[in-house]
């Protein structure tokens, strides 16, 4: 009997305090309910542009008919995965996207803190600042300027580096018609084009340190080197580790507009990605539930290797980055 | 006390200089040789004269740029998609940033959650083009600016921004019964110029240098930005390459090469216009990224 009245009596507290809480809070909505409607058109855009398609993923799982609408289209569960896994030519596609996003990883994510390290290093401010001036306007260019950059320098027979080639009695080298060049180039030409960026975030978290530390490391006999690995390299860490967290998540994300605009039947091999291949699949192709299995795998894939690697980054630094 | 510099230093110095050095000429030589190209006469260009400094100089390119409709027509595309796309963005991001700030918002941490997840996992391509087309907004301007109307990544940018304005300004107002909207409006964004700036330039860009979107939801001629009129434009030769013809270069496409890097130089101007403001403000938006990161 005592226990009975002894849980009512708690339940009862549970649901006073839980209507506390409800009190509470349509009061606050009352005081700020400004704030909340500040929130609406983002509330809006999120649930018409992000969280809609998201539902209408599901034509993944469905033969999607655009005659019969998402929901009379035939249920066919994993069919599309299991076509595109054992589609011969999706082994390449796949493959394609990881080696040019590993390149990007190893050649293209540590540039800019290499460069920014160097600009770090330079003591005359006018040649620091005219050089970050310069790097930097590649970033602002549009990537159809870029590919007409690339056509006048690399163009198989008109392009200038060619022409110089022919001059002194060399072949011409075909760099954006070749399977072979590709991805060399496309990775140099997104470095190019990405360097000054990265290399101004990182800059301004160097710029940060107070030159006290410097001062006390040299009082202390520290090198260059050493002043660098000390206390450079530690203050931009966290940026780092950011950085390389948002570029796990978007590992199979190499960037659509800088691959599909250098992409032609002579360099398809090599290069088409997945991106690339969901929109000629889909959009062009209307193969609309195909392409859309494509890319859900491709958003999963990203999703499990962020949390690995915040995982990871958990144990070794003892604090995740989510 | 002036600590004397070793000669790996001394060697180190001047390595960097060059190395800085040749950094800024591989960005420059581009550039150069394109303006080079389009003030250059055909002639000279089809006998492979024209080496980073124009030979024949000639404005005929440029005239036959302007006189071009199709390129006109999507130079004002673009002027009219960045312009309201512009605004459009600032005020969402604003609105969305001003009560995300606020410590003490209720629910504020659901809200970054989804936030933070919408930004991660994007669905796919398919369903959301499926979307733009039910909604009929294939081949409208809208689906040059909706579906991209706020960048998640620019709205923490904006809220660590706010966070920074003191509170008591806010609260003052507050006690001369000014709301929030009016908070907002009259006083934070006066005070927001750095974030305003920021905000501004990274999504400009964006809009101007855009073709992704115009590719998958533009298909008529006449609503084509300039991103795409180029692409299409430059792409057009590339074919005569990729073919093999040489023949086909020498001819009537080669006088084209004028007329590409010419609609080139005309496209980048604007950005290279606002790049001295980019400089000024870009590095305080970056420092307030990076300490966000």
């Amino acid at each position: 009997m005592k226990t009975v009245l002894a849980d009512a009596s708690k339940n009862k507290n549970k649901r006073a305090s839980n209507k506390t809480k409800h009190i509470e809070f349509v009061r606050y909505y009352k005081k700020n309910k400004a704030l909340y409607f500040m929130l609406i058109p983002c509330a809006i855009y999120l649930l018409v542009f992000k969280f809609t398609p998201l539902l209408g993923s599901v034509i993944a799982f469905k033969d999607y008919n655009i005659y019969e609408g998402i929901m009379k289209s035939p249920w066919v569960g994993l069919k599309w995965f299991k076509d595109f896994f054992g589609y011969s030519g999706f082994t390449k596609i796949l493959w394609n996207t990881v080696i040019i996003s590993f390149y990007s990883l190893i050649f293209a994510f540590p540039a800019p803190i290499i460069l920014a390290s160097l600009l770090n290093e330079m003591k005359n401010i006018y040649y620091k600042r005219i050089v970050q001036t310069i790097i930097y306007i590649p970033h602002f260019l549009s990537w159809s300027i870029v590919f007409g950059l690339s056509y006048i320098l690399f163009a198989g027979q008109s392009g200038l580096l060619n022409q110089f080639i022919k001059q002194f009695g060399f072949d011409p080298i075909q760099f954006m018609q070749s399977a072979k060049l590709f991805r060399p180039f496309i990775i140099s030409v997104g470095m190019w084009k990405g360097m000054g960026w990265g290399t101004i975030i990182f800059l301004a978290a160097m710029s940060g340190v107070s030159p006290v530390l410097y001062e006390a490391a040299e009082i202390d006999g520290a090198g260059r080197l050493r002043k660098f690995i000390n206390i450079t390299l530690p203050a931009i860490m966290p940026a780092i580790a950011t950085l390389l967290l948002m570029k796990m998540g978007s590992i199979l994300d190499v960037g659509f507009e800088q691959i599909y605009i250098f992409l032609n039947p002579l360099n398809l091999s090599t290069g088409d990605i997945i991106d690339t291949f969901a929109y000629v699949q889909g959009i062009k192709s209307e193969q609309y539930s195909l392409a859309t299995a494509v890319g859900l795998f491709k958003s999963v894939v990203g999703l499990v290797l962020m949390l690995s690697f915040n995982e990871i980054n958990k144990k070794i630094t003892g604090e995740g980055l989510i | 006390m002036k600590i004397k510099k070793s000669i790996s230093e001394k060697i180190f110095d001047i390595s960097n200089v060059i190395i800085l050095l040749i950094f800024s000429i591989m960005v420059i030589i581009p550039l150069m040789q394109v303006l080079a190209v389009s003030l250059s006469s055909n002639n000279a260009i089809i006998h492979a004269r024209v080496w980073l400094i124009p030979s024949e100089v000639t404005i005929q390119n440029y005239m036959h740029v302007l006189n071009s409709s199709k390129f006109i027509n999507s130079y004002i595309i673009t002027i009219i998609v960045t312009v309201f796309g512009t605004f459009l963005n600032l005020l969402l991001t604003m609105l969305t940033a001003y009560p995300l700030s606020k410590k003490h918002l209720k629910g504020r941490n659901i809200l970054f959650l989804v936030l933070f997840i919408s930004m991660i996992f994007q669905a796919p391509l398919i369903p959301l083009y499926l979307l733009v087309k039910t909604l009929h907004l294939t081949n409208t301007l809208w689906a040059l600016l909706l579906p991209n109307a706020l960048s998640i990544f620019n709205t923490f940018l904006c809220i660590t921004f706010f966070r920074s304005l003191p509170e008591e300004l806010f609260e003052a107002a507050r006690v001369d019964g000014l709301g929030e909207f009016g908070i907002l409006f009259r006083i934070a964004l006066p005070l927001s110029k750095p974030i305003i700036f920021t905000l501004l330039l990274f999504y400009a860009a964006g809009h101007w240098n855009n073709y992704q979107q115009a590719l998958y939801y533009i298909t008529d001629v006449k609503l084509q930005p300039l991103q795409m009129y180029l692409y299409s434009l430059v792409a057009q030769s590339n074919s005569a390459d990729t073919g093999g013809a040489i023949i086909a270069e020498s001819s009537s496409n080669m006088s084209s090469e004028g007329i590409k890097t010419a609609t080139i130089v005309i496209a980048t101007i604007p950005i290279l216009c606002i790049y001295p403001f980019i400089q000024k403000h870009f590095v305080m938006g970056a420092m307030i990224g990076s300490i966000k990161g």
